[in-house]
Parts: structure tokens; sequence; C-alpha cells
């Protein structure tokens, strides 16, 4: 304390500041704790950044919205500047969504900065998983904080259809009934899931200002909660970073938080935000206005959801046709069932990959040094495969418009599809694996024999020669430093019994690692150099 | 690497797997680090010139940004939106956002302009912890449990453990029992529609309700149909009538239809489909006229009109309900009643 | 091709006929008027030199397909009773002369000055009566575009988009943008339906319900989208390969530039 009372003699408003703080909250010890804490730098360390800010343009530009917004369904006549839909009978929600839109001054703007800021989040932190996932930063210690990581993309999702549906037009309507219909299918509980949540009959008139409360207070509250204890994990965790001269497991190199880091991603929230409100004042998006006030009767072409619920949509369009049986008198709606194991198998696997690579594996160890994805080929064929696996859910539910737009049968880009849902995964895997383990050869390649030069020459007794330009060693560290992996056996335990666990394990570890290509040890190197020499 | 007989020994010899390190090979013949690489010295670190050209830039872009904010407020108050010109609200919408940006862009870009340039960019390496305590405090935690368990005696009185269990079990119930409310029993609701509700209700058009004579529908032409009265109903029922009463009729040519049961439902070759699809319930409304197929526009399930609306494509697999139509004494057409299934998707307890 | 030849030859006359009739039947009111200028009007321009200048282009472009006497082949259909708007519809839009088979026929540029339409058209109408070609007083863009909006909506827009911007039908067939096609077009499909566009015949939109409908698609063209680029009116898709590709790519590029050395 005595400190911080000589310190206020000198120095001007900012140390006034500092001091009273300090005295007040005891804010010395933070800003010494996390000051000069260091953060890495590499451009696909700030995709989950993107997310973060796009989350915070969320809530600023959302809570400018409730102020607007009624989240009714009361009827109403509509007597507002929009000519096409004058005198049109229609819920409150539509109508004052139309008032934010023609009326509100920078209403517009800010329900485009809203919808777009939404389909970036979610972009955003799909992306951010994907560089999660193929650089291994999910082992040890971080298998929670992905699990946290994966609730904040689910979340996001559900964040953004509970929005999605507010105005109560004819697209976001029509979305509702999908899911009205896909609860109907649920087995047992069907119809009465659909009655909880609809306040009875669909569409009732229940629905939005259910749906505005979750909007509005339970997601973005869950999210903010996941966000804490995903930025919190961070802070324990400290970031990682990729494999390179000097970066060790037990080490984190980059800027100092202060000033180097709170420059660059503070000024980097701006340019999230000013590249949504670019887009906002450039480019429509939801033109609710067109679609009409929700009505079951009409419907219009591409009628799709936004682009993170398009897997599942896609997942329902390719279900075959008559698939849904009658047993013991009870219907099974196998083409609703199916495309939801899909799309929640799917997510399932995603929320716990970490913890079946590493029982495979069987590593203990902290990793806090990223994989480049070559080194883990089989991992990266499984993303790979995953990946695809996504995008044609994903594609399935653009059927029509690809259709329209390259001049196809619709019939035959969904039976297509079907096919592919199947053959593409598999090529993925085969092709990404390939890929890798032929990268990881070139490696070896540079480091053993250095880099082509391009430079021909003919030695004295006739020979031909490309001269290779030895790598530097920042270059070799970079290429060689990884661990390799040897697959393990099926072993009796204690009692002589070989478990099926065991066998399991041992084939899942056999297709992990049998293909693999060892880093180059010191021995070889020194080889290739004295080969190199007797040239 | 194809396997030489290298790796085969390293298999051996890593054949008892360490608990730590799992399966991979930790080999001593590594190839050591080098070390943080030599820091590169920037323009700006070496050129007063340089460095003084890149704070006027950083100045200019903040500047930037002050310009941006303040043509933000201006194009706010400067474009006024006119009601019966909607380019006037494209206007403000865009010169609004535009200035908003500048005002955005111009401090981020130059904050991050600022640290690039001007800031030190020498990579400094900080030490990591094991995630986990040290054993001191590993030890320290354990005493501390171990004594909160011996003072409570939480191991010790399993009666008072159970009975907690099953306390903490059982109280978040009452929760979950209060949302029942949400919504009702379904109960028939599902099985029934605006047509059962009176004998002989008229086909009308949709959206204005007017009823439509048999002579009105010809060859070829799609009408999209509402019980009678139905537009008169208050909200919320007229849209949850309407979700399960939409019909869609048309007039095929009676040698082309091949169902007798359609036929016979129908009048004339004059057909009443329901409209909402068998699948998750859509509105089932692409007509084409010469294939007399109708198309989904959502999943793509496809019927066939010629065929009581049979499934010919798509995710769907019920044929769509047909609604018995009928002429009343002035010509119009009626439903006599109700359709004979549930209409819309499909539900567990639908064929009980 | 075949198939729609079948199909189209099924269209009886007499279904026609009473398309026409029901038509004036239905159209009351204020429109009695306009409906009596449409039939006087066009009585008066179609003289027989028009129809046998008609007759001859006839004989020359269409009657390899569609027969001599329009009476319809393997390869097309009959003619007889698809009246004047039929005609104006097909040429007009160079649908017809139809080239190379497909799922439907292709707007292509148009064939034939208007004038020489006009005498194909009024050669066809004089076959048999069939919907007439719609006179300036439909056309006016006087109508409700709100309840045409709404009309739109129920009848147009599960083919056409709720703006006409066209969608996908089966097996390769589409349903046309409207956002380039003139009113009289417009109306022509409406009361002919061609191809596998089923019929809006007066007895079910009326021709002010019809003029409300052209109202609301002029409004729709006319009008620039308040929130500025509207992407196609494609809907999400379109919105989500903006935020995939232009927001997210964009911002991974300057994330490159951030993270990358000064100089």
């Amino acid at each position: 304390m005595s400190n911080a009372v000589t310190s206020k003699k000198k120095g001007g408003f900012l140390a006034g500041t500092a001091n009273y703080l300090d005295e007040r909250v005891g804010i010395a010890g933070i800003v010494k704790e996390f000051g000069r804490k260091i953060f890495p730098d590499h451009w696909s360390f700030m995709l989950g950044e993107v997310a973060l800010y796009s989350f915070l343009v969320l809530l600023l530009s959302g809570t400018f919205l409730t102020f607007f917004f009624n989240p009714t369904m009361a009827e109403t006549t509509y007597d507002g500047v929009f000519g096409p839909l004058k005198g049109a009978h229609m819920s409150s929600a539509y109508a004052s969504t139309l008032d934010i839109s023609f009326e509100v001054r920078g209403g517009l703007l800010m329900r485009q900065v809203h919808h777009w800021s939404a389909l970036l989040f979610v972009a955003a932190a799909g992306l951010h998983m994907l560089r999660v996932f193929f650089t291994g930063a999910f082992r040890k210690p971080r298998e929670i904080n992905w699990v946290v990581g994966f609730m904040l993309f689910v979340l996001g999702m559900a964040g953004g259809f509970t929005g999605y549906s507010l105005p109560d037009d004819l697209l976001s309507g029509n979305g509702l009934r999908i899911i009205d219909g896909m609860l109907k299918g649920l087995p047992w509980i069907g119809s009465y899931t659909s009655s909880l949540l609809f306040g009875g009959e669909f569409p009732g008139n229940q629905i939005v200002p259910r749906l505005y409360s979750l909007h509005i207070m339970i997601v973005p509250a869950l999210i903010l909660v996941f966000l804490v204890v995903h930025l919190f994990m961070v802070v324990i965790h400290k970031h990682t970073h990729y494999s390179g001269p000097g970066k060790k497991d037990t080490n984190v190199v980059g800027y100092p938080l202060m000033p180097v880091y709170v420059a660059k991603a503070g000024g980097f929230f701006f340019i999230v935000f000013g590249v949504i409100m670019l887009t906002a004042a450039f480019v429509t998006i939801n033109p609710v206005w067109n679609y009409g006030s929700y009505d079951p009767s009409p419907v219009s072409a591409g009628t799709q959801p936004d682009w993170y619920i398009g897997f599942l949509d896609g997942a329902l369009r390719l279900a075959p046709t008559g698939i849904e049986t009658v047993v013991n008198g009870a219907t099974v709606s196998w083409n609703i069932l199916l495309p939801m194991i899909v799309g929640v198998g799917l997510l399932g696997v995603v929320a716990v990959y970490p913890f079946i690579e590493g029982w495979i594996t069987g590593d203990k160890r902290e990793h806090h040094v990223l994989d480049r994805p070559r080194n883990a080929p089989t991992r990266t064929a499984i993303g790979a495969a995953g990946v695809t696996f996504y995008a044609v859910l994903w594609a399935g539910a653009g059927t029509d418009l690809i259709a329209t737009n390259f001049k196809m049968s619709l019939n035959q880009v969904l039976t297509t599809m079907q096919i592919l849902l199947f053959v593409a995964p598999v090529a993925a895997y085969f092709v990404t694996k390939r890929l890798c383990l032929s990268l990881q050869r070139k490696d070896r390649e540079i480091v053993l024999h250095g880099h082509e030069s391009g430079r021909i020459v003919r030695l004295p007794h006739g020979e031909y020669v490309e001269v290779h330009e030895q790598a530097d060693v920042y270059q070799i560290w970079k290429l060689t430093d990884f661990k390799e992996y040897a697959p393990t056996l099926a072993r009796p335990n204690a009692n002589g019994v070989i478990t099926i666990r065991a066998r399991i394990r041992s084939a899942l570890s056999k297709m992990f690692f049998e293909d693999r290509v060892s880093p180059v040890s010191k021995t070889e190197l020194e080889a290739a150099k004295h080969h190199a020499e007797l040239h | 690497m194809a396997k030489n007989s290298k790796e085969v020994a390293k298999h051996e010899e890593v054949a008892e797997h360490d608990y730590a390190t799992g399966l991979a090979v930790i080999t001593e013949d590594k190839i050591s680090d080098p070390g943080i690489e030599p820091h590169r010295v920037r323009m700006t670190d070496k050129s007063v010139k340089h460095e003084k050209a890149a704070a006027r830039q950083v100045a200019l872009l903040f500047a930037i940004s002050i310009l941006g904010s303040i043509f933000a407020i201006w194009a706010y108050y400067a474009f006024p939106f006119d009601d019966t010109n909607a380019s006037s609200l494209r206007i403000n919408t865009l010169f609004l956002g535009l200035g908003i940006s500048l005002g955005l862009f111009g401090i981020g870009i130059g904050a991050v302009h600022w640290a690039k340039t001007l800031m030190p960019d020498a990579e400094v390496s900080e030490e990591r912890h094991q995630t986990r305590g040290t054993e001191e405090v590993r030890a320290a935690a354990l005493e501390v449990i171990r004594l909160a368990d011996q003072e409570s005696g939480f191991s010790r009185r399993k009666l008072i453990r159970r009975t907690l269990y099953g306390a903490l079990a059982l109280f978040p119930i009452p929760a979950i029992v209060l949302f029942s409310d949400l919504g009702p029993n379904p109960k028939d609701s599902l099985r029934h529609t605006m047509w059962g509700a009176k004998k002989n209700t008229r086909l009308a058009r949709d959206p204005d309700g007017t009823p439509i004579k048999a002579s009105d529908v010809q060859i070829g032409s799609v009408f999209h149909v509402i019980p009678e009265g139905l537009e008169k109903l208050e909200a919320p029922h007229m849209l949850n009538e309407k979700a399960k009463a939409a019909v869609l009729l048309v007039r095929l040519d009676p040698s082309e239809i091949k169902n007798d049961k359609e036929r016979e439902w129908g009048y004339d070759g004059i057909v009443a489909y329901s409209k909402i699809c068998t699948h998750v319930g859509c509105p089932v409304a692409l007509y084409e006229q010469h294939t007399h197929h109708l198309l989904c526009p959502c999943h793509q399930s496809t019927f066939d009109l010629a065929e009581d609306c049979k499934v010919v494509f798509g995710p769907a697999t019920r044929p769509l309900p047909q609604l018995k139509i009928e002429v009343d004494a002035e010509g119009y057409l009626v439903a006599p009643g109700d359709f004979a299934e549930p209409v819309g998707p499909s539900f567990w307890e639908r064929k009980a | 091709m075949a198939i729609r030849t079948k199909k189209f030859s099924r269209r009886s006359p007499l279904a026609a006929v009473i398309v026409v009739l029901a038509g004036l039947l239905v159209s009351g009111g204020s429109y009695v008027a306009a409906t009596a200028a449409v039939t006087s009007s066009a009585k008066a321009e179609v003289d027989q030199a028009t129809i046998d200048t008609g007759k001859k282009l006839f004989l020359a472009n269409c009657a390899s397909c569609h027969g001599k006497n329009a009476e319809g082949t393997a390869n097309a259909p009959s003619l007889i009773g698809v009246g004047a708007a039929s005609v104006d519809f097909q040429v007009g839009t160079g649908r017809m002369p139809g080239q190379a088979s497909g799922p439907q026929l292709q707007v292509k540029p148009v064939q034939f000055k208007q004038e020489d339409i006009d005498a194909l058209a009024a050669y066809v109408a004089s076959l048999a009566p069939g919907p007439e070609v719609p006179t300036e007083a439909y056309l006016a863009q006087t109508g409700n575009a709100s309840h045409g909006g709404e009309l739109f909506r129920i009848n147009c827009a599960m083919c056409h988009n709720a703006v006409g911007a066209g969608g996908a039908l089966t097996q390769g067939k589409y349903a046309p943008s409207l956002r380039n096609t003139s009113a009289k077009h417009i109306y022509e499909a409406m009361v002919t339906g061609p191809q596998n566009m089923p019929v809006f015949s007066n007895s079910n939109l009326s021709p002010a319900d019809k003029t409300d409908i052209i109202t609301y698609l002029q409004y729709v063209q006319e009008n620039p989208s308040v929130g500025g680029d509207e992407l196609g009116n494609l809907g999400p898709v379109a919105e989500g390969l903006i935020a995939w590709l232009a927001m997210l790519g964009g911002i991974v590029v300057i994330t490159i530039w951030l993270g990358a050395k000064s100089n």
C-alpha cells in the first residue's frame, strides 16, 4: 500500500486513476500477472477471436433491435410505408420487423448487421474448430475446452435458429413448420412435444414469444457462461503454438499482452465489426418484406434455412423414399429419424473425438506444440472425411438451386448427392491420408537433400547434377519436430485374457499408425551430409 | 515409409508402453532445437524517416475514423426517409453504414498498423507450468478434502448421504412438471380438420374465401382451396385450421386417373388433395400440368396426382390424403366430410 | 416430347369456350367496360388479310411440326383452341419456334416481328376461340399490389419464388425468373398455362386479380432492394455463401496481414 501512496506523487491522471483503482479493487496484481502474458502470433489463432467479436456485435445490434421489436403474435393490420403489404393481416412481430426495416432510421442497417454477424459467428466458430482439430490443439490438457467450444458452436446454431424464426415471415414460418413435422416424427412423444413447443396446435400464437425468451435471454446467457469458461481455460493453459525453432511444450513464444497483443486484438475487433458493417451497408440479408407474413398455405421456391442448419435440412432431403414403417400400430418415421440420427450423430462424434483419439494413442502427456496436419495423417484424413460428409449434407440443402443454376435435373442432383454422401468421404479419407504421407516424405527429402535449386552443373567427369541447397537449421527443426507413433498389439491383461477393448484399441491404433513416416533423425541427417560431401 | 527392419525393431522396443507417452516413440536420436530465430530488424527500427512515416500513417487512419463517424452522424440526418420513395431508405442505410464502417476500420487498421510497425516485434518466450498442481499443492488439496469429509462425516454416514442423493435427484422434478402447461395434450386434434366441422362445407378460393363451382375448374388449372368461412375465423384459430385444411384442387381428364377411389372421390375429373406434405408438413404446391406431378419445394418429395398422389420421388412415404368432393344443388363444390385419415406429417400414434 | 403432345391435344376446345364465358361472367363490375373493349377491339383488328398472312407464316414456319391445319402431329400439339394469347406468348418470348429437345422450351431471341406474331396469332385464333391477347387495360399497373402480392404468394411463389426469381421443378424442368418478363407475357402465361404451368383462368383469378399480380411484380422489379444487393433473391443459400466467402474469406486475408511481420 505504501508503494501505491508514494507512486501517487508522480505522474498525472493515468497514475492517479491506477492508484484509485488499485486501492479499491487491487488491480495492480491483475496487471502484473496478466499484463505481460505471452500470446503466440499466427493468422489461424485469430479465428476464434472473429467468433468472439461477432458475438459482441450480436449483443450490441440485438439490444438495439429489442427496443423496437414486438414479440407477440397478436393479429394486426399493416398500415406502414411498404406498399405491397398495405392492409395485409399479420402478426405484431412481423409488423414491427417491417417497422424496424422501413420506419426506424438505421433499423434496417442494424437488422442486417445482426443477421450478418450471426452467420459470421457460426462460420467463424466452425472454422476455428477445424483449425483446432487439424492441428491437434484438442489434445491433453485441452479436451474439456474442446467440449466447451463445441457447446458454443451448438449454442450458436440454437441462437441463430431462434432468431431466424422471430420475424414470423413466410420463410421462417415454413422453417418452423419443418421443425414441427420433425418433432411429430419423434417416437412416443412426438405429438406431445410439438404441442408443448407451440402451445397447442401449429402454428398457434405462442411460438414467437417463447423463441424470443430463448433468443434474448437463455441462449445468449449460456453462450456468455461458456465463453467465460472457454477463455478462462485459455488463460490457464496458455495458448498453443506451432512447432518451430525455440518453441517447446514447456514454453510459449509470442508477443506480450500489453501493448502489442492488446493493440492487435483490439484493432482486430474494430476490423471485424467494420467488415460486418460494410457487408450490412451493401448487401441485403433476409428481406422479410418480400416473403410476406406467415401463412400455412403458401410457400416460396428456394425455401432454405440459414447456412448452419443447412446440413440438417440436407439430411432430410437425402433420405430415401418410402422408409416410414408401421410397427405394432405405431408409425415410425425413419425418413425423419434417420436424418436426425445422422445429424446428431455427426455432432456427437465431433464432441467426443478428443477422448477417442486420446484413448487410441494412450497419450497422457501435455501437448502445447501443435501438429502440422500432415504429421498426423490419419487424424487429418478423418477430418477431411468428416468435412466432406458435412459438405455433402450441406450441399443437399441447396439441391434446387444447384439444379436451376447449373441447368441440371433436380432429381439427378439429389440422387447424385445420395451416392456422394457415402462415396465422397471415403475417397476424401484415402486421398488425404496419401497426400499427408507424401508431404511428409517430401519434408524428409528437403531435410536430407535440401531444396532443388534449379541449377544444373556439369561435373569434371561429365555427369550433370542439379545443385541442392541445404535447408537451414531452423527449417530442418521445423520439419523434423514431431513424434512418431507406433501401433500397439492387443496384449493379454493380468489374467491372461485379451479383452475386446484391447482388440479394438489395437485395431484402431493400427489404422492410425501402421502407415507412417518417421522424422529424420540426427544420424540420418549426418549420414546424408556425409554422402553429399563425398560428391 | 516402407517398413524396414529398423522400424520393426522399434516396434518391439515400445511394446511395453510407458503410461505417459502412450504409443509415441521417444527417440534419443532427435535433431536438436536451434532456439528462437534471431530478430529481424524492421525499417521502422532502423530509420527515423520510416518510423515517422509509420506514425503519420497511424494518425491518418485514426483521423479517417473520426471523419467516418462524423459522416455517419451527418448521413443519419442528411438522408431522411421519404415514404413515397424506396430508394431514400436505401441511401440512408448505405451512407450510414459506410460512415460507421469507416469509423471502425480507421481505428482497427490504425491500431494494428501501430502494433506492427512501432511496437516491439521481438518474440518473447515465457515458461509454461504443467496444468496439474505440484505434489505439495495436490497433497494439501487432498488434505483439505479429507478434513472436510472427516468433519462432515460424508463417507461415514451412509444414511445421510443416500437420502441426500435421493433428495437431490427428485428436487428438479417439480420444475419439469411445471412446464406441462406449455401445451395441452394434443388428443385427437391432429385427426380432425375444419372440413369435418359441418357437412357439405363448400370449397373456397384461398385467400379470398369465394366458393368454387365445378364449372370454374377447367382441365389444367389448379386452385388453392380453404374451407368456406375459414377466413372469418379469429386468430390464431384461422392459421391453425388453415395449417390442416389447406387443399389443392385440380381437374384431370377422367381417363387419365388410374385409381378408382380417386375417381370416385372426385367429381368428373376434379380431385382435391391435402396440400400439407406427409413428410414434414410444407405446402406441396408445385403442380406440373402435363406430368400431373406435385412437388414439395422444401425437400423435393414428388406425388403423382394421376395415381392417388402416391410418392414417386423424395423422402415422403405416404400419399397425400384425398378430400372427397361432391357438387351441391347450386353447382358449388362441397366436401361431404373430413379427410379419411390425419393430414400432414406422421406421428407415432397416427394409426392407433 | 411425345408426352407433352398427347396432353396438349387433350385440352378440348369446349374447355376453352368455358374459360372465355366464365371469364366474361366473373369479371363484372368495373371491368365490364374494359372487357367489352377487349372483345370489340380484338374483333375490329382481325381482318381476313391478316389471317391470310398468318396462315402463310404458319405454313412456312410452324406446319412442319404442328400440322398443316394446326391439328398437331406426333412432334407437337394441336393448336386448335389455344388462342391468340398462347401464340403471342410462345412466339413473343422466343420459345417458339422450338429448337433442341429438352425438358422444356427455352427462351431464345425472338424470331418474328410483332406484326408477324400478331398475324400468326390471328390465324390460330381464327381456327377456334381461345384466350385472347390482353389489352393495355389489364396491363396498366393500377391494381392493388398488396392483394397481388398475397395472390402471387399463394398461386405462384411456390414455383417462381416470392419475388419471381424462379425455381426448380422435377426432371430438369424449372419455373423461369419473371424479372424481365413483360406484363403482357405474364398475363398470357396465366391464361394459357404454357408447358407445365397450370392455367389460371378467369374463373380462378379474375382479370382484376391478374392485374393486381402484375402490379405487384412491377413494383418488385422497379423498386431497388432497400437493403442493398439482393443476391438474386435466392435467399439463405446465397447469404451463406457471402458470409463464408466474402466476409470470413476477407477476414482471413486480414488475419494473414495481421500475423505477418512488418518490414
